[in-house]
């Protein structure tokens, strides 16, 4: 069973009328694995997981759930599988442990309302209103209502748009902790930091492609791509000639180094040697934001 | 089987909700009695004339009150509800989830057919103990309970069907109450028909499922002629409904 597929995707289209929204997207999602698909708006990151979700039909391509195919099987797939949607209510008269309890009651083998409450953390909140909760708590509360039924796979999309930070983070918290009860969840966002603190992987999408996958360390070469070293030389002094920089706006001088080690302990045993100043040194990797930013806004790759 | 249990664990939240949310509780159950009681005490002292009878007009609203309560808790509250829901996301989330379609719009309709009942049975009592209108017995009472039942099922299918036109959730009442008061008034639900009514309302009334459904009623009430004509007519308005419904319901938002 562990060796399973969650899911498996190969070669998904998908068109609105003229408007290709998917164009060819092969995905592995492993059993137990948090995977984020990271994109920016339009770029086909709700349409992929609607259909998997068997919300929509596909134009083309092989899917399957759990071994089950979304468009075909969907009544077979969705007593395994809970899910997020961008924007869904919940009866606004009931409260949250009958919301919880009414959705459980759909499934099979529902996980006990009272303990789906407490892994969301609305426990205190257990016999308010649904009207009565905060954007946060509301949040929250999709999700209870989508692990009633226990399952073994949670969709989340886009889970934390519009939030203030600390809402972000309690809900976070919350896939942080299904990750620990072995639940295979796939997320989708378009924030960076979103990805890299909860996924295990990462799919880059951008106009319906697949640009980048990988580790969140690993994504995009990250962990391969060179160093950059800045800093500011006082009016008048030279860079060494045996480090060559580029000067930028800021009047600092960037190296991109390769060799970090190396590069750095020229640079400062020069600058020793000389008596000059490096003001506002400094060592930055790429982050995963520059590498995302250069992927997805890639010339040509906007439809 | 398991369909028609959880058709049945619905139809308790649904309850539930319905009796929670102030404005369904209150125009579903003080409208049609506070209109009943407008009506008599403005038109009460006249008669109406329904073929060779000659009808008070306070029993004769109680007829009309009992099928407008009958309308409004399944027509209105359907479109209106189902609307809201469907722009909340909430249909699209039940929708993925294993319960049935079927389970999930039956024990909505099942609860507008149960409020519409209660609806005919506390206005005839009031109809009963202030107006002292006559209400059905015996056979009278068989077919009454047939018609009520063939009108409640076809009002909420038409009210799922209607769900189509619907935009947003803004435009529910709105375009609800255009379509449904029109026909109320040309069925002479609140203004009786007489001799002087012209030709073309007496058609529009012959064509909609309105008319044919207080006749059906009125015959429970008054003691008027009975036909399951109008019952017929009535069930095939509810059909057209249902079909029109599984062709063009949808559970996605339209907008957002």
């Amino acid at each position: 069973m562990s060796d399973e597929l969650a899911v498996r995707v190969r070669g998904l289209v998908k068109s609105y009328g003229s408007v290709q929204a998917v164009r060819g997207i092969d995905l592995d999602i492993r059993q137990g694995e948090i995977f984020a698909m990271l994109g920016p708006n339009g770029a086909g990151k709700t349409t992929t997981v609607e259909i998997l979700e068997g919300y929509r039909r596909r134009d083309g391509g092989e899917v399957t759930v759990f071994g089950f195919d979304p468009g075909r099987d969907r009544a077979k797939m969705l007593p395994r599988v809970g899910i997020v949607l961008q924007k869904s209510g919940v009866e606004r008269y009931l409260t949250v442990i009958e919301s919880v309890r009414m959705y459980a009651s759909y499934y099979p083998k529902p996980r006990s309302p009272e303990e789906v409450v407490e892994l969301v953390g609305l426990t205190e909140k257990r016999d308010s209103r649904v009207t009565k909760l905060s954007g946060g708590q509301t949040r929250r509360l999709d999700m209870a209502v989508a692990l009633a039924g226990d399952p073994d796979l949670l969709f989340l999309d886009e889970p934390t748009t519009g939030f203030d930070p600390s809402a972000r983070r309690e809900a976070w918290e919350v896939v942080k902790n299904l990750a620990s009860l072995g639940k295979t969840v796939l997320l989708t966002t378009h924030y960076m930091d979103e990805a890299q603190y909860l996924a295990d992987r990462v799919a880059v999408i951008a106009a319906g492609r697949i640009v980048a996958e990988g580790t969140p360390a690993t994504l995009g070469d990250r962990d391969l791509l060179g160093a950059r070293i800045r800093y500011r030389l006082p009016a008048g002094v030279t860079p060494p000639d045996t480090l060559p920089g580029q000067p930028d706006v800021n009047g600092f001088t960037v190296i991109t180094s390769a060799d970090v080690l190396q590069d750095l302990h020229r640079l400062t045993g020069w600058a020793i040697e000389n008596r000059i100043a490096l003001d506002g040194l400094e060592v930055t990797r790429p982050s995963l934001e520059d590498v995302y930013l250069s992927l997805t806004d890639a010339p040509g790759l906007k439809s | 089987m398991t369909a028609l249990r959880l058709t049945g664990v619905q139809l308790r939240y649904v309850n539930k909700a319905f009796w929670r949310n102030p404005a369904s509780a209150f125009f579903t159950f003080a409208f049609p009695l506070m209109f009943l009681v407008i009506f008599t005490a403005l038109l009460g002292h006249y008669t109406v004339q329904i073929g060779s009878r000659t009808v008070n007009t306070s029993t004769y609203y109680v007829a009309s009150m009992a099928c407008f309560s009958v309308i409004t808790a399944c027509f209105n509250n359907i479109a209106t509800a189902m609307t809201f829901q469907r722009e909340d996301g909430i249909l699209k989330r039940a929708h993925g989830t294993p319960l049935p379609s079927a389970s999930f719009l039956g024990a909505r309709i099942l609860h507008a057919v149960l409020v519409a009942v209660l609806l005919v049975i506390i206005t005839a009592a009031f109809g009963r103990l202030v107006y002292t209108a006559d209400i059905p017995t015996g056979l009278s009472l068989l077919r009454f309970i047939v018609a009520l039942l063939a009108g409640a099922a076809a009002f909420c299918a038409l009210g799922l069907a209607a769900t189509a036109v619907i935009p947003n959730s803004d435009a529910a009442a709105p375009i609800v109450n255009a379509i449904i008061l029109p026909l109320e008034f040309l069925s002479g639900i609140f203004i009786a028909f007489s001799n002087t009514t012209p030709a073309w309302i007496l058609w529009v009334a012959r064509v909609f499922p309105i008319r044919h459904f207080v006749v059906s009623m009125q015959a429970g009430f008054i003691g008027t002629p009975f036909s399951w004509t109008d019952v017929l007519v009535v069930a095939a308005w509810g059909i057209a409904g249902m079909l029109l419904a599984i062709r063009f319901f949808t559970w996605e938002p339209r907008t957002g």
